[in-house]
């Protein structure tokens, strides 16, 4: 177990990387702390699996330096590291049973038959593979594969920290929810380290205390889901996290007014921003309301979803998405509200806070 | 639900019906209808019911002949298969390198039998070619005419180098198409070399290497043309194998009795040797 400390990582699969869409990885700083149970989230291709394939060993970075409780081990092999990583198609020995799939990682460390028979019943039975331990591990279901790749990954008791790549993109919704509720007590139990990359926000809202959304090979914003979701630092994460996504619109400010859709908005503080800025207005459709009065808004459609109304509009010439509680009239000449503490001002896509 | 029959299908079929019959069982109906009887010349037939089958098993030239080629085709096989995967190991997955490998690999297969068989000659000559005349010069005086085992020795180094090159695109077809998951997987779990090959790369190659170990028995149980080039079968019947032994009496002779007995026997030796193939091939699949 260690603390892993990332220092100016930066990495790019071609050769002579020249500009920064050059790179997969354009410059991670980053520790995590011993212990902690991470989320690393974002869009297919934003530099995850690169991310996670670094810490491994997998992937040498072409800038950065890795070090693990202090220690410098970006030249250490994957071996070295003594890692444990989970990916997302399923890896299974078929040649093998079930059982010396999961003892084939402790039996390459040259660990005693005792240590393994003690481990793998554990595993297998935490995986409910118990009665699958001495048949041969060919022709198996890929959720079934899948787990016996998990098992390989959890089944030493050493390990610096456990990486897992989208390890339930092939698993059923319901096994899902009960690996992710395993997998989350056995990180109570054991107090690895473990990282867990997906695009998923609710897997990685419920595994995770702390979420780290990458967003074209960057860090954009480190934090609980509810900071995420009440204070999104770039407007990718405002879109991304949250169902449906934040509402984006361009905005004018001047002082501490935006002006939007023709209307001005009393922000109640003058965000910093230059002249030569993009500038965008960010709100969650959580923080919008509907009323006789305000900000005309034209309505496209009302999605019922059980407890809440998603309503489908459109304002200031952008559709917009408003979500309402379940048994909210909706007026027939229908304006918008946006409440205060919901509105995010965006500078070049950055947020721009109240203490700037 | 009513099937509608309609006759007019098996006009479908008769293109291919009417190939298959005149390239294989006309001939082989011919080769059947010789081997049950005796001719002079002159179109003259006289029945001989299954003489000259027992004539066959009866003689020391057929047994001769067939041990010298199971021989043969083991040894081949032996040497083939392993360096060929050595090879494919060994090969690069990725860069410029592997057009290049792939070429050269290729190089060897698109050259035609009777060249083979030329270049194998020339070079092991003792007075003119590079290997027979360089063994000579240091002391070994090699002699492929005349000695039964540098005959032997030239026909097997002649069929490696003919056809290893096969079992390593085979063998590197089956290991590129190992994602890379499992390598990445293997150096988590703290693999070994050999535990990689082992447990990954032998299970995943299992069947290409399944279809060379055939194709190569097969092809070399009906060797002919190298070694009828560079050795004529001998010296003496050292290297007549099956097909040298059948020219030679079918051509050679002209005892057309005899030799179509032998390629019915030759054939169905192939046939149960392909049947075992394929049951064991088709076991390990229904295992699977």
């Amino acid at each position: 177990m260690a603390r892993i400390t990332l220092e100016h990582l930066r990495h790019a699969y071609g050769p002579n990387p020249a500009s920064p869409q050059d790179y997969a990885l354009r410059e991670v700083n980053h520790s995590w702390d011993d212990g902690g149970a991470y989320a690393l989230l974002g869009p297919s291709g934003c530099g995850k699996t690169t991310l996670l394939n670094i810490i491994s060993g997998l992937v040498r970075p072409s800038e950065g330096r890795i070090l693990f409780d202090g220690q410098d081990v970006t030249q250490f092999s994957t071996e070295q590291r003594n890692i444990a990583q989970v990916f997302q198609f399923p890896v299974v020995y078929d040649t093998m049973t079930v059982y010396d799939n999961l003892a084939f990682p402790l039996r390459n460390r040259g660990l005693s038959e005792d240590v393994v028979n003690k481990r793998v019943p554990e595993i297998l039975d935490m995986l409910e593979l118990t009665s699958r331990a001495r048949k041969k591990a060919r022709g198996l279901t890929a959720d079934l594969k899948q787990k016996i790749s998990l098992g390989r990954g959890l089944v030493r008791s050493d390990v610096n920290a456990i990486l897992f790549d989208e390890p339930l993109t092939v698993i059923d919704p319901h096994m899902k929810w009960v690996l992710r509720s395993q997998l989350k007590r056995l990180h109570r139990q054991s107090g690895f380290t473990m990282v867990y990359v997906t695009h998923d926000q609710t897997e990685a809202l419920t595994f995770a205390d702390k979420v780290v959304v990458m967003y074209n090979g960057e860090i954009v914003q480190i934090g609980t889901p509810a900071e995420l979701f009440e204070r999104p630092k770039h407007t990718f994460v405002g879109y991304f996290i949250g169902s449906p996504g934040m509402n984006v619109f361009p905005v004018a400010i001047e002082g501490s007014k935006a002006r939007v859709g023709g209307m001005d908005i009393e922000l109640g503080y003058a965000p910093a921003v230059s002249a030569n800025q993009k500038t965008e207005l960010g709100i969650r459709p959580e923080f919008m309301e509907l009323s006789r009065s305000g900000m005309p808004v034209r309505i496209r459609k009302v999605e019922d979803i059980g407890r809440l109304k998603i309503v489908r509009a459109e304002f200031a010439g952008q559709p917009v998405s408003i979500t309402l509680p379940e048994d909210t009239e909706i007026p027939a000449e229908p304006h918008v509200v946006f409440r205060d503490n919901g509105i995010h001002i965006y500078a070049d896509s950055w947020r721009v806070g109240r203490e700037a | 639900m009513d099937k509608t029959w309609n006759n007019k299908a098996w006009f479908m079929v008769l293109p291919a019906f009417l190939v298959v019959a005149f390239s294989a069982v006309i001939p082989l109906m011919t080769v059947v209808n010789y081997s049950v009887q005796d001719t002079f010349g002159n179109n003259e037939f006289f029945w001989a019911g299954t003489d000259w089958f027992k004539d066959i098993l009866d003689s020391d030239r057929f047994w001769g002949a067939l041990w010298r080629n199971l021989a043969f085709s083991v040894i081949i096989l032996a040497i083939e298969i392993p360096l060929g995967v050595f090879i494919a190991l060994n090969m690069p997955r990725r860069g410029i390198g592997v057009p290049f490998c792939l070429v050269t690999m290729a190089m060897p297969l698109l050259i035609p039998w009777n060249v083979v068989g030329t270049i194998w000659q020339l070079i092991t000559r003792s007075d003119i070619g590079l290997f027979g005349y360089g063994l000579t010069q240091i002391g070994i005086p090699f002699n492929a005419a005349g000695d039964p085992l540098h005959a032997w020795i030239t026909v097997i180094v002649m069929d490696v180098w003919h056809w290893t090159s096969l079992v390593v695109l085979l063998a590197y077809a089956g290991l590129v198409s190992i994602p890379d998951a499992y390598y990445q997987a293997a150096r988590i779990d703290g693999a070994s070399r050999w535990s990689v090959f082992r447990y990954i790369q032998l299970p995943k190659m299992k069947r290409v290497l399944l279809i060379a170990v055939l194709l190569r028995f097969m092809d070399s149980f009906m060797i002919y043309t190298e070694p009828f080039v560079v050795t004529g079968g001998g010296p003496g019947t050292s290297t007549t194998f099956l097909s040298i032994d059948l020219v030679k009496m079918a051509v050679g002779q002209f005892d057309l009795g005899p030799a179509a007995a032998m390629s019915i026997i030759y054939f169905l030796i192939i046939l149960l040797l392909s049947w075992v193939f394929y049951t064991v091939m088709t076991s390990s699949d229904a295992t699977n």
